[in-house]
């Protein structure tokens, strides 16, 4: 097993208010790896760092370090808009941009020097069946991204990250706004793409995090209590408060 | 002898009446009151319209829409409406190429670009720009304007349809601004966030994402800021000059529409007579051209509103 | 140069333009404001303000345009507020969406706020002065402006109104309250703040409009302050027009002083406007 992205000393403040403390972890290349835990616990905030997309928000602080590729995604040699093309994500809620299925895959190919047709073609195809919508769209690629279904959106999102042939795969709750059907085909898609990703999934649902991951992390207020392999997690945890919330007492 | 409950449901019947009367006639005068406004657009269109129809009484409505001579205020006079359009449009069009670029380059700053911090100063100042009267930017023009473009172009008129051009512009850049920035503040973070999570920097953010996804509101935006040029007044009374000219040159003076209808409301014109009533009728072209535009506005946000 | 380095670049770039084109409209308003103040500030004195105009640039004054802009404006406050709020009210609590009478009036509103102001200064022409026979008085110019900013009060007012929230109705309404009650004891006075703001707004709209009192008042020389509605009067705004369509660039100056008179009231307004809506908005918050 080999480390993808290493967490030392992480913490992170929204203006005063200190959301991340003192975390550190070590994820595992091409493997699942899930963050669990209440809500406002501080799962969704660390995973938005491990790209930078917390720099979008006014008044964030951090010290510690995220070494990926051997470096400090926070060190000034490291361009934003590389770090993130190579550490791709999907959201909460489906967020396709207003234009064609076609236009969507093929956005971040194009922004990062693409241009040629044929080439581009074959990004779509591949990607949409990377993310097992090739055949429900295949003859309606001109179509509106938005006359898909929810479960559908999500899926052309999550073809749009691996049009950029990323490294890294970060899934921020992308269930929580699907029907159980959607879901169910976004997991079995999750299992199928960690022969190639590096997948860190952030779940509401503690069965998700068991039917698909194979590293499970405890977030408790901000804090990072208990992290190992999903099946000892589950089965024997080692923390008190991590017992109390897979066994339902709160959450 | 009705007993005492059953004055009571008498009392109660009555009150139950009075209240329902009050509660109507409240209806109803409020509804008096909205439809006003219904009767100013009927004023509008009746006056604008009953003149205008004296006036094709005595000029071919032909010679008017087709002629290329303005000169109503002349002994022998010549009603071709066309030079005075065509000042009317060169001022649009100039001030819009001034406005749309600022305009739109300010609304991209304000809604993608700027801290927050900055966009609290600056949002202020430019409705401080929104607020001034238009005969202020009129004084702007001729007296700050018209001797500046002067030492670029030492042959050009006082009176200049430039210098009316840059002020109109200047005046109708809040608008296009404050509502492209609007139309660029409705397109939700998800979609932004998305783009950024591939890698895109700011300016594809906003170039390739933001604008298309506003785009049929900023359109209309620009179509309402000319509609406004079109109908502005004392900006070119002032500045532009009273020479009916066709002409694209700007450096020329021309007349606008408006302009015209100062300067004959100005005069001491006889209540009912042909130039009394060329008032009405070019008044009527100039509501058609401005009605048409703010419904052609209406229409580019209704057919490609974007529903997020 | 590498592909990432170029779009580097770009977004510099374009940084850099969308923030210049911005400053430029901040620059533009900078020098418009000394441009006026440095012409026209030597004309303010006390007898500035207790002048007629005259032919003499240092006898003139704005003592007769003041007190028309004070008339007119007055008049219009009066005449405007009362209609807008009214027509606001209606369409908010009153209306049904369904109703092809609202559906006219809502869509009417929207295409007259986009009618230039000189079109409703030759309705006023038409109708006040002719028609209806006011002449060239103060009443033909009020009732023309409260035609041109009623359109902007009713959205104003409206606005206003449903931000009201439901909960504060519905309990209202569970008191037993009638429809007016409500209105009167719930809806006006928690809208009233906003609804000021947005008349404000548009008051200052019409203190500022000078194309639409001209077409029905426009007289060039007054030495009198009105006595009635019915007099003949001249604003500042027409003030401003005639002193700077005047060949002589000392009355230039003139002009400039009676633009920062009007600039000052109508910042003044602004002030009130803004000062107004930000305690609203912390009652709302809190």
């Amino acid at each position: 097993m080999s480390v993808k992205i290493n967490v030392k000393n992480l913490d992170f403040y929204y203006g005063d208010f200190k959301a991340l403390n003192d975390i550190n972890i070590e994820i595992e290349e091409k493997k699942v790896t899930a963050f669990i835990g209440p809500s406002g616990c501080g799962k969704s905030t660390f995973i938005r760092t491990m790209n930078r997309m917390n720099d979008l928000i006014d008044g964030t602080k951090h010290t510690g370090e995220i070494i990926y590729d051997g470096q400090d995604i926070y060190s000034p040699k490291v361009d934003v808009v590389e770090l993130r093309k190579k550490v791709g994500m999907v959201f909460q809620k489906p967020n396709p941009f207003p234009k064609s299925i076609y236009e969507n895959v093929v956005f971040g190919p194009k922004r990062h020097g693409i241009k040629k047709k044929s080439e581009l073609d074959k990004i779509v195809e591949t990607s949409l069946k990377d993310a097992a919508l090739w055949e429900e769209v295949k003859d309606r690629l001109d179509s509106s991204a938005w006359s898909l279904s929810g479960g559908q959106q999500q899926r052309l999102c999550i073809a749009r990250a691996l049009a950029m042939k990323p490294d890294v795969l970060l899934m921020d709750e992308p269930t929580s706004a699907l029907d159980p059907v959607a879901t169910s085909k976004i997991e079995e898609l999750i299992e199928e793409l960690k022969d190639k990703y590096t997948i860190v999934i952030v779940t509401h649902s503690m069965q998700q995090a068991g039917r698909i991951s194979d590293n499970t992390a405890f977030f408790l207020m901000g804090n990072l209590v208990e992290y190992g392999e999903t099946s000892r997690i589950f089965s024997s945890p080692e923390d008190k408060r991590t017992e109390d919330y897979i066994t339902g007492r709160f959450g | 002898m009705a007993t005492y409950e059953e004055k009571s449901n008498m009392t109660d019947n009555k009150e139950k009446k009075r209240r329902r009367m009050k509660e109507k006639s409240i209806s109803t005068i409020l509804l008096v009151l909205a439809s006003l406004s219904i009767f100013t657009t009927i004023g509008i269109v009746a006056t604008l319209s009953k003149e205008t129809i004296a006036f094709f009484g005595e000029v071919s409505i032909i010679d008017f829409l087709t002629g290329t001579e303005w000169t109503a205020l002349f002994a022998n006079p010549k009603f071709g409406v066309l030079p005075l359009v065509a000042g009317t449009l060169m001022i649009a069009i100039y001030g819009s190429v001034v406005a749309i670029p600022i305009g739109l380059g300010s609304a991209i700053y304000l809604s993608e670009y700027a801290s927050d911090r900055t966009r609290k100063v600056i949002k202020p100042l430019l409705e401080i720009l929104a607020g001034i009267p238009s005969i202020v930017y009129g004084y702007f023009a001729l007296t700050f304007i018209t001797p500046i473009l002067k030492i670029f172009f030492p042959t050009i008129n006082i009176f200049n349809a430039l210098s009316g051009s840059i002020a109109v512009g200047i005046m109708i850049i809040p608008m296009i601004s404050s509502l492209s920035e609007d139309a660029m503040k409705a397109v939700p973070d998800e979609i932004r966030h998305a783009a950024y999570a591939l890698g895109s920097t700011k300016f594809e953010v906003s170039t390739k994402v933001v604008i298309p996804a506003a785009l049929s509101s900023i359109i209309s935006s620009f179509v309402l800021a000319i509609s406004r040029a079109i109908g502005e007044t004392m900006i070119v009374t002032l500045a532009a000059g009273s020479t009916p000219k066709l002409t694209l040159n700007p450096l020329e003076s021309v007349q606008t529409m408006t302009a015209f209808i100062v300067q004959v409301a100005k005069g001491d014109v006889t209540h009912g007579g042909l130039i009394y009533k060329t008032i009405f009728a070019v008044g009527m072209l100039l509501f058609l051209m401005t009605l048409f535009m703010n419904i052609i506005a209406r229409m580019i946000i209704k057919k490609y509103r974007e529903e997020y | 140069m590498t592909n990432l380095q170029k779009r580097r670049l770009m977004d510099n770039f374009f940084h850099g333009l969308v923030f210049s084109v911005t400053l430029f409209a901040l620059i533009i308003l900078g020098i418009l404001l000394f441009d006026i103040f440095k012409d026209g500030f030597k004309y303010l004195s006390i007898d500035f303000f207790t002048n007629y105009t005259s032919r003499f640039v240092e006898k003139a004054g704005i003592k007769a345009a003041l007190s028309g802009s004070i008339w007119i404006i007055g008049l219009t406050i009066i005449f405007s507020l009362p209609i807008g709020v009214g027509s606001a009210l209606y369409l908010e609590e009153y209306s049904d969406d369904r109703n092809l009478l609202t559906r006219i009036i809502k869509l009417n509103i929207a295409n007259l706020a986009g009618v230039p102001s000189i079109v409703f200064g030759i309705l006023g022409l038409g109708i006040f002065v002719h028609l209806f026979g006011f002449g060239r008085s103060i009443l033909s110019g009020a009732l023309t402006l409260t035609l041109l900013i009623l359109p902007i009060i009713i959205v104003a007012a409206q606005e206003a109104i449903k931000s009201v929230p439901k909960e504060l109705r519905h309990g209202a309404y569970a008191l037993g309250s009638t429809k007016w009650q409500v209105i009167k004891g719930v809806v006006l006075p928690y809208s009233l703040p906003g609804i000021l703001t947005g008349s404000i707004l548009a008051i200052a709209r019409g203190l500022g409009d000078t194309a639409s009192v001209l077409m029905v008042g426009a007289v060039s020389f007054i030495a009198f302050t009105p006595k009635s509605v019915f007099d003949k009067f001249t604003i500042l705004p027409i003030q401003i027009y005639n002193w700077s369509s005047m060949p002589k660039a000392e009355f230039h100056d003139l002009a400039a002083g009676a633009i920062i008179i009007l600039l000052v009231l109508l910042l003044g307004a602004n002030a009130v406007a803004i000062i107004l809506r930000n305690k609203y908005q912390n009652r709302i918050k809190g």
